[in-house]
């Protein structure tokens, strides 16, 4: 069965002369026990897309199910069973780890005892401060907290909205090493992330862009779909680069990534042909390696096409 | 019901974490009844006068050690001349002039009528007619006593008794004024932020995908409140009764009733500025203008309604705390039981429910 199933789910906000369109009748479906990432940058509709599922907006069309209740009719069961963390940190400030930890249990009609093994990997680094108010901590230990608190009462399914966004680099690695852990426990998790590289930590991914799913797909499938042949290209004068190689017969798109240009190649050309046309044009020994495609390749590619 | 406990509890914690939020809360109804009760006071006590004595004959000294002998007034200024008189009161330092004209004991016996002018300061209204009457008063009183022996032909005069205040202080009326004021503040205030933070914080956010329905969230946030407003009604008739000598006259079981049944409508229109509102200005500002305004204005604790115009009148009647206020005067006040308050009441316990009504309807059990 699917955890979750989204059904031509539509959104919009505004009246009718400023209607934004967040979510343009999207499909997919989240397998049971799924590790599934929906990603795509700000003002993608991930958001809108998180409330819907947790019964916190109505769509404007189309349907959509969680553990096989409708997120409209069934809310009220759909409330009981999923966990939720937003993307901004929701918890009482002013009340300390263990109070906060502890109310939410109750809330959920659970103790803390209870459901103390799920959450005893991730709980217990921030146990030692428990009495510290929840306003005072670091943006790491409030993740930690806020993950806790949504899962003490042992969701089937977990919606967790931009957990990382503002989250150092270590926290966010160890995060994803908690979510991976949860996932064993057959939890299913539901993860929205504008961050590219975390795609790959996920089962499968959606990758989201105004409002339309570009592609659902595991991390590999997503790069496999990437046909084009794709180099990395380096040089002193960055900015003058990207122009020449924009004028490249051969190139059908290039953009800076990092410290180099990607350069998606038309079929048929290679490095070597983008090394000979840039000798040619007065650079001595241009930096040219042909690379795979990450994630964010197949999303800008994908993007393109889009449009 | 755990859950809602645990709630409360949670509601508790903010309320006493937020320390100086708190000493506010049950600092302010407090420092209202004293600063109400000694300093910002209607009645007219120790006003400085001056005597332009041009007599100075032994009915004006029993007139002028009448006057200062009261408590009204204090005589600081003598003066000598007509001149004097208006650069007294363009010094602002004199609120009445008493002047006694030149050979008025000998008018007095021999014409059998003699003048006295008063000169009041009118730039405030209220004062300036308080002092004339008192200082009429008190010369009528002296001549009523000169004329003992006489008998007069055809006399009519006043007997004036002043019930439930005999003393004529301002305190049995801002008393009740007061606890309509600090009740609708700490509750409708209070409860309205309170919820509408829950909103801006994003917690009911969370709140909301959970098992605890709504309608558990919204009474468990008024919980807190409505103790904390039994202690504020405590302490100001504590404090009415034993600082400002204001007697509770009638039931004090029907008071503390009808205080809770004012609290609850208050708790309810906080309720539902919060289901209309998303952020705590908003709510702030509807509090202040939809419910401290016209408390002040309307409930007839500073301005008279009989004295309005017809649309504020008929604007009063749906104003709560006008018909607490009324309650609260006849039964602390006056001493009268539920028969004599049974129609306010039922109005009040009808705006209750109507606005609790209306909040539970409104309130979203969705974010948009």
């Amino acid at each position: 069965m699917n955890a979750v199933i989204v059904n031509n789910i539509s959104k919009q906000y505004g009246k009718k002369k400023d209607l934004i369109q967040a979510l343009k009748g999207i499909f997919f479906e989240v397998k049971q026990g799924e590790l599934f990432g929906i990603i795509g940058p700000d003002g993608a509709g991930k958001t809108s897309l998180f409330r819907i599922l947790t019964t916190l907006l109505l769509p404007d069309g189309g349907s959509a199910s969680v553990d096989g209740l409708d997120v409209v009719k069934d809310f009220k069961a759909i409330r009981h069973r999923v966990g939720y963390m937003p993307g901004r940190f929701s918890l009482y400030q002013d009340l300390t780890i263990e109070e906060n930890l502890e109310f939410f249990a109750t809330i959920f009609n659970t103790t803390v005892k209870e459901n103390y093994d799920l959450i005893k990997d991730i709980y217990s680094q921030i146990e030692p401060f428990k009495n510290r108010r929840a306003g005072k901590l670091s943006g790491g230990m409030k993740q930690k907290l806020a993950l806790s608190c949504a899962l003490i009462h042992k969701p089937s399914v977990l919606f967790l909205d931009e957990p990382t966004t503002g989250v150092d680099a270590v926290s966010r690695k160890e995060f994803w090493e908690m979510l991976r852990s949860l996932k064993e426990q057959g939890i299913t998790i539901l993860v929205s992330t504008p961050y590219m590289d975390e795609a790959s930590l996920c089962d499968r991914v959606a990758l989201i862009q105004s409002g339309e799913i570009l592609s659902v797909d595991s991390p590999e499938g997503v790069i496999n779909a990437f046909k084009h042949p794709l180099v990395a290209v380096k040089d002193n004068n960055m900015l003058q680069l990207l122009n020449d190689l924009q004028r490249f017969e051969g190139v059908q798109d290039a953009y800076p990534f990092g410290e180099y240009h990607h350069v998606v190649l038309k079929d048929g050309f290679t490095a070597n042909a983008v090394s000979t046309y840039l000798q040619q044009h007065n650079y001595h020994q241009p930096d040219v390696q042909t690379i795979r495609a990450d994630i964010e390749d197949c999303f800008i590619a994908l993007m393109k096409t889009g449009e | 019901m755990k859950q809602f406990i645990s709630f409360v509890k949670k509601e508790f914690h903010h309320i006493a974490r937020d320390k100086r939020t708190l000493f506010i809360l049950l600092g302010m109804p407090i420092m209202q009844i004293l600063i109400f009760g000694f300093a910002l006071t209607n009645e007219v006590k120790n006003s400085k006068i001056a005597i332009l004595d041009q007599s100075n004959d032994p009915s004006t000294q029993a007139l002028r050690s009448e006057l200062d002998a009261s408590r009204y007034f204090d005589i600081t200024q003598d003066l000598h001349s007509y001149q004097e008189i208006e650069a007294a009161f363009k010094k602002g330092k004199i609120k009445m002039a008493v002047i006694f004209p030149a050979r008025l004991a000998n008018d007095l016996d021999h014409f059998n009528t003699a003048q006295v002018q008063l000169v009041a300061d009118a730039s405030d209204p209220n004062v300036a007619n308080t002092l004339t009457n008192y200082a009429t008063a008190i010369i009528l009183d002296y001549q009523d006593r000169i004329t003992n022996n006489r008998r007069l032909p055809y006399t009519i005069k006043t007997e004036m008794r002043m019930l439930y205040n005999p003393q004529l202080k301002g305190a049995y009326s801002f008393v009740p004024g007061v606890m309509a004021m600090v009740l609708m503040l700490v509750c409708t205030l209070m409860t309205a932020i309170t919820i509408v933070r829950e909103k801006e914080l994003g917690t009911m956010e969370i709140m909301l995908v959970s098992p605890m329905q709504p309608f558990k969230i919204v009474v468990a946030k008024a919980v807190p409140y409505l103790l904390l407003s039994i202690v504020n009604i405590s302490s100001i008739l504590l404090l009415s009764v034993f600082v400002l000598d204001v007697p509770v006259n009638g039931s004090l079981l029907l008071l503390i009733f009808e205080s809770i049944l004012f609290t609850l409508t208050c708790l309810a229109f906080g309720l539902l500025i919060s289901t209309k509102t998303d952020s705590q200005q908003t709510a702030m500002f509807i509090a202040l203008t939809g419910m401290f305004l016209p408390t002040i204005m309307l409930s007839g604790f500073m301005f008279p309604i009989e004295n309005m115009p017809l649309p504020l009148r008929i604007l009063s009647n749906i104003v709560p705390a006008k018909w607490f206020y009324y309650i609260v005067k006849e039964v602390m006040i006056k001493g009268l039981g539920i028969t004599a308050v049974w129609k306010e009441t039922l109005i009040l316990t009808g705006m209750l429910l109507f606005l609790l009504v209306l909040s539970i309807r409104n309130f979203k059990i969705r974010l948009a």
